[in-house]
């Protein structure tokens, strides 16, 4: 393809949303919590379970408190998004799919090098493993790429391909700029830095140093609790809810340095839990249990 | 004949797995052939990150008709063995056939094409297929039960002749239509036959050959570095992996900024070669290609960083292997190559930076936070204790050459890189960056080297220690984690060694052996329980820990066995070699310089001929009720060789008059047996073996002249007697009667 100026932070979401939405993908809206990755976005999560038929493509604004950096790296986010996009089951031609993606993103194929390495994917907090690839441009990891296996414990029947983009990396790699803060977010003078050093800044200030952990603490056990109540009342969605709560303040306990070795696993165990707990009742909601 | 083409479509498949993948489609082909009693003339196998492929050539068209006859009962046999028969032949007893007074049935087999024997082979290979993980997939996968592949199959090529082998499998047809290169060919790609298959798909951009795509990218990365001006550090590991990842590989050189040099080499060469799977390149050594003799005059300049002295320095370039021949020349994915390998170093430079700034005592006092085990407490724990036996091990002169304070030194730092940064990140380079960090702070070479180094030996081929200090360190963090775990009664069993305590066994072993280190495994055992003081009163709780002593000695000797095997020792001379003084001997260097004398020994004339006597007088010996495996060599042999006694019957016999043979093997036996025993004393094994030598003749002449069973008692007993001091005596040297052969 020939050479255009390269798109902007928002329009390469909204070529995507427009790519993806002519497969057939519902374009759906971010989850309204604070999550790790797309994946926990209950649109993968629990939609990758039962029989049905789903689509789906959206933008997951993702939180990892650990990864903050004050701003002041060029590559490190506490916050940023993925680009997140389901098809259940998986279609034949996924990987076609998804090449054509980068076509309409502007990436040729025959000037850069789109290769599939293999790299197996595993979240032992939702239970969940896949098979697939990160897929590299030049070099550089873009997306990953994962036919699901298992979700929440149970095998996926019938399986899921998932693609996670890396919004913020594929932006650098097409504006070829070495600092996420100078990505062009539209093309009226509008940077990622204007938009988001501040939260950066402020986030990882809190993330390392303020939080308050006996708050976090607290909440981490009343969310479990909630979960635990809601998978008693069989409403799965809500107790789902407060799985992605426990895992998030966990995350912020972690970046806080007051869970110990020994600790982290046994915390890990009970997040795991509760999204399980939270995958069965879906399922037996959905009869889809044996 | 014809020739036969099975290709395996599918998605990216890891290139870890394709080698193996190769061995077992061939292994699984050949044994599909061998069950229809098919051979093919070769099989040859081809793998890329898209297909696994075979071609078998000279198959015969069909399988030939065969006749089965299986042998029944006998005529007049009970009818219940004939009713037997024919259930399980299936046939009834008229289409029997009788021969000399037995029945038989003769089952015709009819030949089978090939074609079919392959339609059915080709499904049943697919499903049995050993992937190391495999997947489900696509709509299929409603059922648990669906097709499993290493990724999702997407064709299957069986060409048999110029003919389509028709089967299928999960809603997938055999056909003849092949992809070329995901970018550089579009659309199917048809194969006629066998023949054509590799040069249709080199015309599709696709190299089927793996060896072939190694060559390329092993002659390419050489030549991008030597067009720099620059050496190409070799990596069969890379070639390999590097062709698991393309289809059409183009290897090609990109640089990054100088100053990155900053930063260890081992970190540069390992984010390359892991994250990146890039090549390092080295600029041409000063020495190298000069006239002369380079390597003297190499070995005549002082090192500046010893770690290194044998290598050229790293260059600031390195080497990429694309999949596609790009149509800017490449220059896009070497500018995206180049970026994505600097933002990696700059996060190892900042981690390599932010580490220099923390000594590493300070970084030693953050292991009292990390458990090593439950039960053993933390890592700093475990550095007390390495760090004691450390200075132990130097003091008491089992490791000679250290200085004592230094083994403490090293010791007390050695697991403090656990908790930089850049171990965080590279957990591989655990010790290496030790070693920097520790001469960076102007630690002496000796504790730097040790830090470095007191990990190895980690493997069979790993180095072995040899420079004192590091030696003390190593075997003493190796024994501490031996002593601990069984301390705490896990051990390993079976397959399942979750503490690697075998390994560590074994690089006890080799610390001991190759460094000749005179260590009776009791000493440092006792100094570890805090029992090495033999006048203390030990408690029941001290007696029962006491059972180390004897657990790690049988255990270490087991070791040592298989260890020795595995160096081409026969297991018979190390457990000839393998007690001393009536118990296991601890000293493990001892037991290899004893069995290797042996094996030196045994090889020569004479030694075969001693061995051949002792077993034939240790029979005799047996037979006349003297237990050979005594092993208290001086309480059997008392009956026959206590000097009173044995004068008596010597006068006795002398009386009756002594042969020739018995003065001269008497007299050699006088003669050998304090020799043997004084050398034994000094662990001069080949010493005491070569005056072993001296008695093969005379006891060779002894069995050729005289019978032993002589009629009278006395002559009969005197003679026993003399079997008896040469068993006894060549007893004393090694038990010979754990030689097999």
């Amino acid at each position: 393809m020939s050479e255009v100026a390269p798109l902007s932070f928002q329009d390469l979401i909204l070529t995507l949303h427009d790519y993806w939405g002519k497969q057939g993908c519902i374009i759906l809206q971010p989850y309204d919590m604070r999550v790790g990755a797309g994946t926990f976005h209950p649109a993968t999560t629990l939609r990758a379970l039962g029989p049905d038929s789903w689509n789906a493509a959206y933008v997951q604004p993702s939180r990892r408190p650990t990864d903050g950096r004050y701003g002041e790296n060029p590559n490190r986010l506490q916050h940023y998004y993925q680009y997140q996009v389901i098809m259940k089951p998986s279609p034949a031609n996924l990987q076609e799919l998804y090449l054509g993606s980068l076509d309409a993103i502007g990436i040729d194929p025959l000037k850069h090098d789109i290769r599939f390495v293999e790299d197996d994917w595993e979240s032992p907090t939702l239970g969940a493993w896949g098979l697939g690839w990160e897929v590299w441009c030049d070099g550089m990891e873009v997306t990953q790429f994962t036919y699901f296996q298992q979700m929440g414990g149970f095998d996926c029947k019938p399986v899921a391909g998932e693609l996670t983009y890396g919004l913020e990396r594929l932006a650098m790699y097409i504006q070829g700029v070495d600092s996420v803060y100078d990505l062009k977010f539209n093309d009226h003078g509008v940077t990622y830095g204007d938009v988001f050093h501040k939260n950066e800044v402020e986030f990882s200030t809190y993330n390392f140093e303020v939080a308050d952990t006996a708050a976090l603490f607290d909440g981490f056990a009343k969310a479990e609790a909630e979960c635990q109540r809601c998978i008693a009342a069989s409403i799965p969605l809500a107790a789902y809810d407060q799985a992605i709560e426990a895992s998030h303040l966990f995350n912020l306990l972690q970046a806080r340095g007051v869970i110990s070795v020994q600790e982290r696993a046994s915390y890990m165990g009970r997040v795991r839990d509760l999204a399980k707990g939270s995958c069965q009742a879906w399922m037996e909601k959905n009869g889809w249990t044996e | 004949m014809a020739d036969f083409l099975l290709e395996l479509l599918s998605e990216e498949i890891p290139a870890r797995m394709q080698v193996k993948a190769k061995e077992d489609l061939a292994r699984l082909f050949n044994e599909a052939l061998a069950k229809a009693g098919l051979a093919a003339q070769s099989v040859e196998t081809f793998a890329t990150p898209r297909r696994l492929a075979l071609i078998a050539k000279g198959l015969p068209l069909a399988t030939e008709a065969v006749s089965e006859e299986t042998k029944g009962p006998k005529v007049g046999a009970p009818p219940q063995a004939m009713e037997g028969f024919l259930r399980k032949t299936g046939l009834t007893q008229d289409q029997l056939v009788e021969r000399d007074g037995i029945y038989f049935a003769v089952v015709e087999k009819p030949g089978r094409n090939t074609a079919d024997v392959l339609g059915d082979a080709i499904p049943a290979i697919i499903r049995a297929f050993p992937w190391p993980k495999s997947q489900r997939w696509g709509a299929a996968s409603i059922s648990t039960e669906s097709l499993r592949w290493v990724r999702p199959l997407q064709g299957i090529i069986a060409l048999l002749g110029n003919d389509i082998v028709p089967c299928a499998i999960d809603g997938i047809e055999s056909g003849r239509h092949s992809m070329g290169h995901r970018f550089h060919s579009r659309g199917p790609i048809e194969i006629a036959n066998a023949d054509a298959y590799v040069e249709a798909l080199r015309a599709a951009h696709v190299i089927v050959h793996f060896s072939e795509r190694c060559t390329l990218i092993r002659d390419g990365a050489k030549a991008a570095a030597e067009a720099a001006g620059l050496v190409l550090v070799d990596d069969e590991g890379l070639v390999a992996e590097n062709a698991g990842l393309t289809e059409w590989p183009v290897p090609m050189l990109g640089r990054f900024d100088p100053a990155f040099l900053e930063v260890p080499q081992e970190v540069i060469q390992l984010t390359a070669r892991v994250n990146q799977k890039y090549f390092v390149c080295q600029t041409p050594h000063p020495l190298a290609g000069g006239a002369g003799d380079g390597s003297s005059s190499e070995a005549a300049l002082p090192s500046p960083n010893p770690s290194r002295k044998r290598e050229g320095d790293l260059a600031n370039a390195f080497v990429c292997t694309a999949n596609i021949v790009a149509n800017d020349g490449g220059a896009a994915i070497v500018a995206g190559n180049e970026k994505v390998l600097a933002a990696r170093l700059s996060d190892a430079k900042f981690f390599w930076e932010q580490d220099l700034k923390v000594p590493l005592d300070e970084q030693a006092k953050k292991l009292a936070q990390i458990t090593f085990h439950e039960k053993l407490g933390t890592v700093a724990d475990k550095v007390e204790r390495v760090a004691k036996l450390a200075r132990w091990l130097v003091e008491e002169g089992v490791v000679k050459g250290a200085n004592a304070d230094e083994a403490e030194r090293a010791a007390r730092l050695c697991k403090a890189d656990l908790v930089t940064g850049m171990v965080g990140e590279f957990p591989e380079l655990q010790g290496i960056m030790g070693g920097y960090y520790a001469r960076a702070q102007g630690e002496s070479n000796a504790v730097a080297d040790a830090v470095r180094d007191h990990y190895k030996p980690v493997g069979q081929g790993d180095d072995v220690p040899t420079a004192p200090v590091t030696v003390a360190v190593s075997l003493a963090d190796k024994l501490d984690t031996l002593l601990s775990f069984f301390d705490i009664k896990e051990f390993p069993t079976g397959s399942k060694d979750p503490f690697a305590l075998r390994r560590a066994s074994i690089a006890i072993i080799r610390l001991i052996i190759n460094n000749n280190l005179k260590l009776h495994t009791d000493a440092p055992i006792e100094f570890w329980l805090g029992q090495s003081d033999p006048k203390a009163q030990l408690s029941d709780h001290d007696m029962e820990r006491r059972g180390l002593l004897t657990i790690v000695q049988d255990f270490l000797a087991d070791r040592l066995a298989v260890q020795q095997r595995e160096a081409g020792i026969r297991h018979d001379f190390v457990s000839a070699s393998s007690d001393w003084l009536g118990r296991g001997d601890g000293r493990l260097d001892r037991i290899v310089i004893r069995a290797e004398a042996l094996r030196g020994f045994v090889t020569t004339d004479e030694g075969a001929n001693l061995l051949a006597g002792y077993k034939r007088a240790a029979n005799i010996l047996k037979q006349s009720g003297d237990d050979k495996n005594n092993r208290h060599p001086e309480l059997v042999s008392g009956s026959y060789s206590a000097d009173g006694e044995n004068t008596k019957m010597l006068k006795q016999v002398q009386h009756d008059g002594l042969s020739d043979v018995e003065i001269v093997l008497k007299s050699a036996l006088d003669t050998a047996e304090p020799k043997a025993a004084a050398a034994v004393d000094t662990e001069d094994f080949e010493g005491a073996m070569a005056v072993l030598a001296s008695l093969r003749a005379p006891i060779d002449a002894f069995f050729d002249a005289v019978m032993i069973n002589d009629p009278d008692p006395s002559i009969r007993a005197f003679r026993l007697g003399l079997l008896a001091r040469f068993r006894d005596a060549v007893h004393r040297v090694a038990d010979f009667s754990k030689i097999e052969g």
